[in-house]
């Protein structure tokens, strides 16, 4: 009963703390891209005036769209995402498993991968449910995407949890272990190198992730007013908003775990809740310098992909950056076994 | 959504973000490739021709300020200059020179807001902001030198109605050195970077034969490679006594391919270009007054007595602008007035060079001809139930047979 009720408050807790932290971020964003271009910039609250306002207006469904999907998209977007929070580390915060199992015992990097494509794929489905040609344009874009970035992420994370692996730690896969032992300790000198390519991918598959410029293909509001959200107004493009902000923290949450795991508590040396607090803010901290460099900085300077660019550059170019970086790690892997076994 | 292989339709406009100004496209795509382009204009009328034949000539001057947003100088010059014609207006020569001065400030700043367009295009909002901020600085002095950033109201029948005097001339060199400054910075940011050369080199291709049989006219025609320059091919204002070429896309690159990144080649070294003529124009300004009738009621006198047609045109910034006014003598107003802008030249492209282009390059190869709606929409077709329609060449052909059989019965 009472780990019932754990659940159900951690659940609320990380939800309120998801969508918190994706705003304020999203408003981050603004106002450091707003500078890069010699603007002002709206103010670090826009976002949540935006999410108020959209949340006030009605929802219109269009005459030819099906209502059940274009209504259900978003909730299971926003769902979704916010699910990846609570089975990443959110400073010393370690959701799955001790000392407290706030969502159960099992959750790890394969599971945060696939929930990660939930909100797109939901995205898809209410952009063909919306029966607009350029809903429907946007929405074979975003699938597109999807197909070009996933590879990259997935060799990227298998390549890691691989090296943990050899380096002799049970579970890989699983978030508490990557938190405790950072990657970069594990290696040697050629793994290292083999991490920064590893890195680079992650941080271009971040823009295609969260559909921002260059890889904002299926919004282009220029080409497709929005695209897959070009239907979409009031309560349902707030939830959709939402699920961006909570994508935005779970990706950029995501590369700190994989590759920025410290925690600033044991070096001040502060224990218990106020360490959890202090922990939480570098989290914050860390989560926004992976932003600005993968997804502020990145929009700033580039114009759009075409989609087949798109396509051609997460193949073509990041799948050969990420194998690399695969083959050094496994080549830095082997050279530590062969080390063990002499 | 059906399959890949069933082309299906996509409508761009009337309103829509790729677009500043009404206009409907449709476009027959297959996947994302376009297979068929139709696009109907008209959506801009609003009537300034028959205004401007119930006014007299300084009336229209002020109305051709306001047919379009940004070229109000070259419709009101041309206007003018077509009336002096018709009336014999001597026209005082520091007069050209105050109009050559503000065109090519116009110039400047058209071209450069239509930079930052192509760059929001293509989804690069940095460059946007930052070549509508260069931009300020000529409506800045345009402002100076007219008092006004948008509407001009310079231009007068016989001249000018204000003068460039020595006195305002620092600041114009100001304004000079601080886009000699950023050329090359531009250059760079434009012409040099990788996105922008991966999304416009080699789309929206037109020929320089196509360019020649379409008619097309301006930058568009002198990207394909046509040396074309109303400046150049029939001097106006004080164009004759100064020293500039055509600009083609050589001046940058050896090929000419006549792709959008062409387009951007030549507006940004006309941009050069214009500062050159500003500053020649500052060297040989002679004295004197820029206005050949000072008193209205004169001037309004004498183009009431006049009668005859003219044909002026002059380069916009879009490319050549005609004018033709028609007066007999009796009225005040024009008899005939007729405003034929860039765009209605350079709009036949579209359908040739958007085919087989990607969804991805319809907003920028639609902005690469820098059409201007207000400026070409002259006439809308309606139906007696108040639709849009279309008057096929068949109708109209059938309606002129019958108006010369009613003249010759």
């Amino acid at each position: 009963m009472s780990s019932l009720l754990v659940t159900i408050a951690g659940v609320i807790l990380v939800t309120i703390f998801g969508i918190i932290a994706g705003l304020f971020l999203m408003g981050v964003d603004r106002i450091c891209a707003a500078r890069m271009q010699m603007r002002q910039g709206p103010p670090l609250i826009q976002p949540f005036i935006d999410i108020r306002k959209l949340l006030c207006k009605d929802s219109q469904v269009p005459a030819n769209a099906i209502p059940a999907l274009f209504n259900a998209a978003p909730i299971v977007a926003f769902a979704s995402a916010v699910t990846v929070l609570f089975y990443l580390p959110l400073g010393s915060i370690l959701p799955v498993g001790t000392p407290l199992p706030m969502v159960g015992e099992y959750g790890d990097l394969i599971l945060i991968m696939y929930l990660l494509t939930v909100p797109a794929l939901a995205m898809v489905a209410g952009g063909f449910a919306s029966g607009s040609p350029y809903a429907s344009v946007g929405a074979q874009r975003e699938m597109v995407t999807m197909i070009a970035y996933e590879f990259p992420l997935a060799i990227a994370i298998i390549a890691i949890a691989w090296r943990l692996a050899v380096a002799g730690l049970v579970m890989p896969f699983s978030v508490n272990t990557l938190a405790a032992n950072p990657i970069w300790t594990v290696v040697g000198p050629i793994g290292i190198i083999g991490c920064i390519l590893l890195l680079i991918v992650l941080a271009w598959v971040t823009p295609a992730e969260l559909s921002r410029i260059p890889c904002d293909t299926p919004e282009a509001e220029t080409e497709l007013c929005g695209g897959l959200l070009v239907e979409y107004s009031g309560r349902n493009l707030a939830l959709f908003s939402l699920s961006m902000a909570a994508k935005l923290v779970a990706m950029a949450g995501l590369a700190v775990v994989l590759f920025l795991p410290w925690n600033i508590s044991p070096i001040i040396g502060i224990s218990g809740i106020g360490a959890a607090g202090v922990d939480l803010a570098f989290f914050l901290l860390k989560v926004i310098v992976v932003m600005f460099f993968s997804v502020t900085l990145v929009r700033v300077v580039m114009a759009r992909f075409r989609i087949n660019t798109v396509v051609s550059l997460y193949w073509g170019w990041l799948t050969t950056i990420g194998l690399i970086g695969m083959f050094l790690i496994i080549l830095d892997g082997s050279m530590s076994l062969g080390g063990c076994l002499s | 959504m059906s399959q890949k292989k069933a082309p299906y339709e996509l409508p761009i406009g009337p309103i829509h973000p790729a677009l500043k100004e009404p206009i409907n496209f449709t476009f027959k795509m297959n996947g994302e490739v376009v297979e068929e382009v139709d696009f109907a204009p008209g959506r801009a009328h609003r009537g300034i021709e028959w205004m401007g034949m119930r006014r007299n000539p300084v009336q229209i001057l002020h109305l051709c300020d306001r047919i379009c947003g940004i070229c109000g100088v070259a419709h009101a010059l041309v206007f003018a200059q077509a009336v002096e014609q018709i009336a014999g207006v001597e026209v005082p020569d520091r007069a050209y020179y105050v109009r050559t001065i503000i065109a090519e400030f116009e110039r400047i700043q058209s071209h450069l807001l239509w930079a930052g367009v192509a760059a929001h295009e293509l989804g690069f909002d940095t460059l946007f902001y930052l070549a509508w901020q260069i931009r300020e600085e000529s409506v800045d002095v345009i402002e100076y030198i007219t008092g006004n950033r948008v509407n001009y109201a310079i231009m007068m029948i016989g001249g000018t109605r204000r003068d460039i005097t020595p006195d305002m001339f620092p600041r114009i060199e100001q304004a000079l050195q601080y886009y000699e400054g950023l050329f090359e910075k531009m250059v760079n940011l434009f012409l040099n970077d990788k996105t922008i050369a991966m999304r416009c080199r080699n789309t929206g291709i037109l020929t320089k034969r196509r360019a020649l049989e379409l008619a097309t006219v301006g930058p568009t025609a002198r990207a394909s490679g046509l040396a074309m320059d109303v400046r150049t091919d029939s001097p106006y204002a004080a164009y004759g006594d100064l020293d500039f070429d055509i600009i083609l896309p050589e001046v940058y690159s050896n090929e000419t391919v006549g792709d959008v990144y062409d387009r951007i080649v030549v507006r940004i070294f006309e941009v050069k270009q214009s500062i050159d003529i500003i500053r020649q124009c500052l060297r040989q300004m002679p004295d004197g007054p820029v206005l050949a009738e000072e008193k209205y009621p004169k001037l309004l006198m004498n183009l009431k007595k006049a009668s005859g047609e003219a044909f002026a045109r002059v380069e916009a910034p879009r490319g050549e602008d005609m004018h033709f006014v028609r007066m007999n003598g009796k009225q005040e107003a024009p008899e005939m007035w007729k405003v034929k802008a860039s765009t209605y030249s350079n709009q036949m492209a579209w359908i040739e060079i958007l085919q087989g282009e990607q969804i991805a390059d319809i907003p920028v190869i639609i902005a690469s001809i820098d059409p201007c709606m207000s400026c070409t929409d002259r006439v809308a077709v309606v139906n007696q139930k108040g639709e849009a329609d279309v008057l096929t060449k068949e109708y109209l052909h059938r309606l002129s047979v019958e108006k010369t059989r009613r003249m010759q019965g």
